[in-house]
């Protein structure tokens, strides 16, 4: 890696000499090169390429002005004088008396919101154009482990202002884990740290917020990026640019990083601050969704506000958590045992076990499937029964828990023959476009307050979503694909 | 453990045990660090039982006070509420009260000691959101015209009878906790603590 070749001999002036004696001792001229000036990218990168060195600059951007914040903001639950919590006065004091403090508050709150929507776009490039497929599954692992980490770090982060949404919103997290049989309560009362959310918890989760997760954030990156550069990055054709190299090793469709896309990035640079920063002057709450109207008042640990639900980007996660309700868990089961057959019945596996599942299917289908549409409470008690007493509440988070890790999975699900969506068949398309219309809906329900109705909606797309991934084994095989180019297009 | 030839077997036996008790001490090392978050001495010591006067409270009124950080309400509650109960038995999940969520001497009709006042943790058993009140019944509460009062939990819209039983195939698994509680005497009671002059 860092032969001699990557040495810089020096061209006699003081900085080439300087830069000589640095190289001599580190290896600045190689790693220079091995991931900007010689690291050669597909030169048919289309807009979707933006958002990877978006949330770069975001990730940026939150550490910065978050340096800031934490000089002025103090984690104390206590009421000072005038009887607000400390914790939610320092923000006001921030908002109103530090120099540029709304500024700098308004860059933080916005730039979380802006970090989800460049990672939701990210990720969704992946969809688009197999990134995730062989060999980049460990990018693909790496990148969904930044993703629950960035929500973690989100979570800590909302509980510090210390208003009602942070308050209650933590309260209902924190409980998710007490529905694990057996250790939950006692997990959640430690990682509460007392038998509500209070004072040890917000001091805790500024500790996470400020000194863990943004390292373990940062670790995460690097290994994500260092994986992308060993394997090099996919394309919106989906074919190995590393097929087809000229005589120096160089692949003939792949571009040097630096300057080519450096350059293009700043362009998307330039245009993503337009949009961020008319955000930030003229509608740093965005109607709600960035700034909950709720959590300008001072958490009361007596009283939920009225109507509570998580920032926009957790509200897909959360329809899922609610639809499972104990009437739909029969459904649930039916659905996924269903799927394993669609999925079992063409695999290479041995016919026994094909058969056991079959038999498997079977029973659960008269256990549950028949009593639960014949009457309703039959199938509540019976899952009840089956499920050694787990209820709704449990399998509600088993599901939301899935619902994220279930990306993970996606290098292994997709069987297609080809990567990019330019080449894969209607199926494909149809499936993607519903799977998008139903995230979109369950982020949309997860902001309303439920009703019979809505809860329905929700089941339907929950459905919906994990049929996108668990079919993906089927459906991936029979979609009528296009052939591959061999090199990439325009 | 593989032994080729080329390898001396004493020292690498040395070497995994080593190994093998670098890591219980870090495993122990560990300990203090995962304990220190578990709630502390003060926290454990802050859940006092709270003496709450019920002599202003009129019928169909609540209160709340709070006990270990948590919203307790009192209920007195109306005739027409306590009769509620009775309709209310075949919508419950638990009308019984058969699960644990109240001490023994509130398991009965009206999960309470005395039949018109109602104690109970305003936590929802499902992620611990605290339920609003929906006293008025029928359509005026906006929960449907056969509405007989009780709460609605904000968040995930469990609802519970006045006697806080949470309803059939809603997402909170079990009623409302009832809070060990004595009358220290006709007005007064003590939350938190089951005997007098404790």
């Amino acid at each position: 890696m860092a032969g001699s070749e990557n040495k810089y001999k020096s061209d006699g002036t003081l900085i080439g000499g300087a830069l000589e004696w640095v190289d001599a001792r580190f290896p600045a001229t190689s790693l220079w090169k091995e991931h900007l000036s010689e690291y050669y990218a597909p030169k048919n990168f289309n807009f979707w390429y933006f958002f990877g060195s978006l949330a770069l600059l975001v990730l940026v951007l939150q550490i910065v002005t978050g340096i800031f914040l934490v000089m002025h903001f103090k984690p104390d639950a206590s009421l000072n004088a005038s009887g607000v919590p400390v914790a939610f006065a320092s923000v006001e004091y921030i908002m109103r008396d530090v120099e540029w403090g709304w500024l700098i508050r308004y860059l933080h709150s916005t730039g979380a919101s802006a970090f989800f929507v460049v990672v939701y776009l990210h990720m969704f490039r992946g969809l688009l154009y197999g990134s995730y497929r062989k060999p980049r599954e460990l990018i693909w692992i790496f990148g969904l482990l930044i993703f629950l980490c960035l929500m973690g770090e989100a979570f800590f982060g909302y509980l510090l202002p210390w208003g009602q949404m942070s308050y209650w919103g933590a309260q209902v997290i924190v409980n998710l884990f007490s529905a694990i049989p057996l250790i939950g309560p006692d997990l959640s009362e430690w990682l509460r740290g007392d038998y509500v959310v209070g004072d040890a918890t917000l001091n805790r989760f500024f500790s996470f917020h400020v000194i863990a997760m943004p390292l373990v954030l940062l670790g995460l990156v690097a290994a994500h990026i260092i994986a992308l550069h060993e394997v090099g990055s996919n394309n919106p054709d989906g074919v190995e640019i590393k097929k087809h190299k000229d005589a120096n090793g160089i692949p003939l469709d792949g571009i040097p990083f630096h300057p080519y896309y450096t350059m293009k990035d700043i362009v998307g640079v330039v245009v993503f601050l337009i949009v961020f920063s008319a955000i930030v002057f003229f509608m740093p709450e965005f109607g709600g969704y960035f700034l909950e109207f709720n959590n300008f008042i001072p958490a009361d640990p007596l009283k939920t506000p009225p109507h509570i639900a998580p920032v926009w980007y957790f509200t897909p996660f959360y329809s899922v958590l609610r639809a499972v309700t104990s009437d739909f868990i029969p459904f649930l089961w039916l659905f996924i045992a269903a799927i394993g057959m669609i999925c079992v019945r063409p695999s290479k596996l041995p016919l026994l076990v094909k058969l056991g599942y079959l038999g498997f299917v079977g029973a659960m289908f008269v256990l549950l499937g028949v009593p639960a549409v014949l009457a309703g409470w039959v199938g509540i008690k019976l899952t009840s029964i089956v499920f050694v007493g787990l209820e709704a509440k449990f399998w509600g988070v088993v599901a939301m828990g899935a619902s994220v890790v279930i990306i993970g999975a996606l290098p292994w699900l997709d069987h297609s023959p080809v990567k990019s969506i330019r080449y894969k068949g209607p199926i494909y398309k149809i499936v993607l476009a519903l799977f998008v219309v139903a995230f979109f809906i369950l982020g949309y329900l997860g902001v309303l307050a439920p009703t019979p109705m809505r809860t329905l909606v929700s089941q339907i797309c929950t459905l919906i979503y994990f049929g996108f991934f668990l079919l993906m084994p089927w459906y991936s095989q029979i979609d009528k694909c296009k052939p591959e180019p061999e090199r990439v297009t325009g | 453990m593989s032994c080729d030839e080329k390898v001396d077997c004493g020292r690498r036996r040395l070497l995994v045990t080593t190994a093998a008790i670098g890591g219980v001490g870090g495993a122990v090392v560990a300990t203090p660090f995962i304990k220190s978050m578990l709630p502390s001495e003060r926290a454990k010591a802050a859940g006092a039982p709270v003496e709450v006067d019920i002599s202003k409270l009129q019928p169909g009124e609540m209160l709340t006070v709070e006990w270990r950080g948590k919203p307790v309400w009192i209920i007195n509650r109306t005739d027409e509420q306590l009769a509620s109960l009775k309709k209310t038995d075949g919508d419950v999940a638990d009308p019984k009260s058969e699960k644990q969520m109240q001490p023994k001497y509130c398991q009965n009709e009206t999960r309470s000691i005395k039949p018109n006042l109602f104690v109970a943790v305003g936590i929802c058993t499902h992620l611990g959101c605290s339920p609003t009140e929906k006293f008025k019944t029928g359509a005026e509460s906006g929960l449907g015209a056969d509405w007989p009062g009780g709460f609605i939990c904000p968040c995930h819209g469990s609802t519970f009878d006045i006697a806080g039983r949470v309803y059939k195939s809603k997402p909170a698994p079990d009623n409302l906790e009832i809070p060990p509680h004595v009358y220290l005497s006709e007005t007064t009671i003590l939350i938190g603590e089951d005997k007098k002059g404790a």
